[in-house]
C-alpha cells in the first residue's frame, strides 16, 4: 500500500459528483455574496455562480464535455421545474384574465419590435448572415432559441450565448429600470422580466413576489411561443 | 414531494410527446407547462400539495439554469468573430424590451 495524491484527486475530479457538488458550492457561494452585499444586482447568484463553475472547470483544464455529465441530474431537474411555472400561473389566473387584453397587445408588439430591432441592428453592425439568425430569437428562453437557431440557419451556440446573456443582463438591470419609470406593479414589472429576459429574468421575479414570478412565467412562455412560431415562418 | 414529481414529470413526457407528434418546434417541458396549466383549468383548483411543491422547486429555478450555460466555455471563438454586434444588438434590444412592455402595459392597464 502507497500514498497516492494524483490518484486521489483523479478520484475526486473523475467521479459525477464532483460537478454536481462544483455547481451546488458554486451557487449557494453566489447566494452568499448576494446576501452579504445587500443584492447587488450584478451579483445575480446565477451569474455568480455560473462565473465560478467556468472559472473552475477552465482551471482544471476542462471543457464541457467534461463537466457535463456530473451536471446531468441537474439537467434532468430542468424539466419538472419548467413545468412547475404552471402553478403560480394557475394561481393567478384571475389577475391575469382582469389584465388580459393589455398583456396580449404588450406581448404582441414588443415581441415584433425587439425581434425585428436585433435583426436590424445585427444587419447594420455588419454581423454575418449566420450571427443575425442567432440573434433574433434572443428573447427567447434557451431549448426554445436553439431550435429557431437550427430552423433558419442560425448557429445553436452564439444562440445559447446570446438568450444567457441576454437574460442576466435583463435580470440585472430589470427591476432598477422599471422602478425609475416610476412603475410599482409587481405584474408589470414580472411580465417585462419575461417578455424580456426568459427564465433568467423569471427566476429573478421569483424573488421580488409569487405574484411578479408567475407574470414572468407567463411572459416567457408568451414570447417563446411567438418566436417558435413566427421565425421558421419567416426565414426557415 | 413524490407524488408532485410524478405528475411534473409526467406532464414533460407528455409535452415531448406532443412536440414529437405535431413536429412543434417547442421545447417538450415548455408544452408540458401549458398542458398542466390546461389540466388544472379543466380541474378548477390545485391541489394543497402540488401548490407547495412547487414553489420549493421554483427556488431552484436559478440553480438549474447553470449547467446548460456553462457550455459557453466551448464556444468563446463563435462569440469572438461578431463580439461587438453580438454585444450591442443584446443590451440594446434588452433594454428596448424592458421599458417597451413596462410602458405599454402601464399605458394599457391605465385605460382598462
Amino acid at each position: 500500500m502507497s500514498i497516492d495524491p494524483a490518484a486521489a484527486w483523479q478520484a475526486v475530479t473523475g467521479s459525477p459528483v464532483f460537478d454536481l457538488l462544483l455547481t451546488l458550492l458554486a451557487y449557494q457561494l453566489g447566494l452568499a455574496l448576494y446576501d452579504r452585499c445587500g443584492r447587488h444586482p450584478l451579483l445575480l447568484p446565477v451569474f455568480v455562480g455560473l462565473v465560478l463553475v467556468i472559472a473552475a472547470n477552465l482551471l482544471l483544464g476542462r471543457e464541457f464535455a467534461d463537466y457535463r455529465p456530473g451536471a446531468e441530474a441537474l439537467y434532468v431537474l430542468l424539466g419538472p421545474v419548467t413545468v412547475a411555472l404552471a402553478v403560480p400561473l394557475y394561481q393567478r389566473i384571475s389577475h391575469v384574465r382582469a389584465m388580459a387584453g393589455p398583456l396580449l397587445i404588450t406581448w404582441l408588439i414588443t415581441g415584433v419590435i425587439v425581434a425585428a430591432g436585433a435583426w436590424a441592428l445585427m444587419h447594420s453592425l455588419g454581423a454575418a448572415p449566420q450571427a443575425q439568425m442567432s440573434l433574433v430569437q434572443k428573447a427567447a428562453t434557451t431549448p426554445i432559441a436553439i431550435l429557431i437557431a437550427d430552423a433558419i440557419g442560425g448557429i445553436a451556440a452564439l444562440s445559447a450565448i446570446s438568450v444567457m446573456l441576454t437574460g442576466i443582463f435583463g435580470a440585472m438591470v430589470g427591476p432598477a429600470l422599471i422602478r425609475r419609470m416610476g412603475i410599482r406593479d409587481e405584474a408589470i414589472l414580472g411580465f417585462a422580466l419575461g417578455l424580456s429576459a426568459h427564465a433568467v429574468g423569471t427566476a429573478r421575479a421569483f424573488e421580488v413576489s409569487p405574484r411578479c414570478g408567475a407574470f414572468s412565467a407567463l411572459g416567457m412562455s408568451l414570447m417563446g411561443l411567438l418566436l417558435a412560431i413566427s421565425l421558421p415562418l419567416l426565414f426557415g | 414531494m413524490l407524488r408532485s414529481l410524478t405528475i411534473l414529470l409526467a406532464f414533460q413526457l407528455a409535452g415531448e410527446a406532443l412536440a414529437a407528434l405535431l413536429d412543434w418546434p417547442l421545447p417538450g417541458p415548455v408544452l408540458g407547462m401549458a398542458l398542466l396549466f390546461a389540466a388544472l383549468l379543466i380541474r378548477g383548483r390545485v391541489s394543497a400539495g402540488l401548490g407547495e411543491d412547487a414553489q420549493q422547486l421554483l427556488r431552484y429555478l436559478p440553480l438549474v439554469l447553470i449547467p446548460p450555460s456553462v457550455g459557453i466555455m466551448d464556444h468563446w471563438h463563435t462569440l469572438a468573430a461578431d463580439g461587438w454586434a453580438v454585444a450591442t444588438t443584446i443590451v440594446i434590444t434588452t433594454l428596448l424590451s424592458l421599458v417597451l412592455a413596462a410602458a405599454l402595459m402601464r399605458l394599457l392597464a391605465r385605460k382598462a
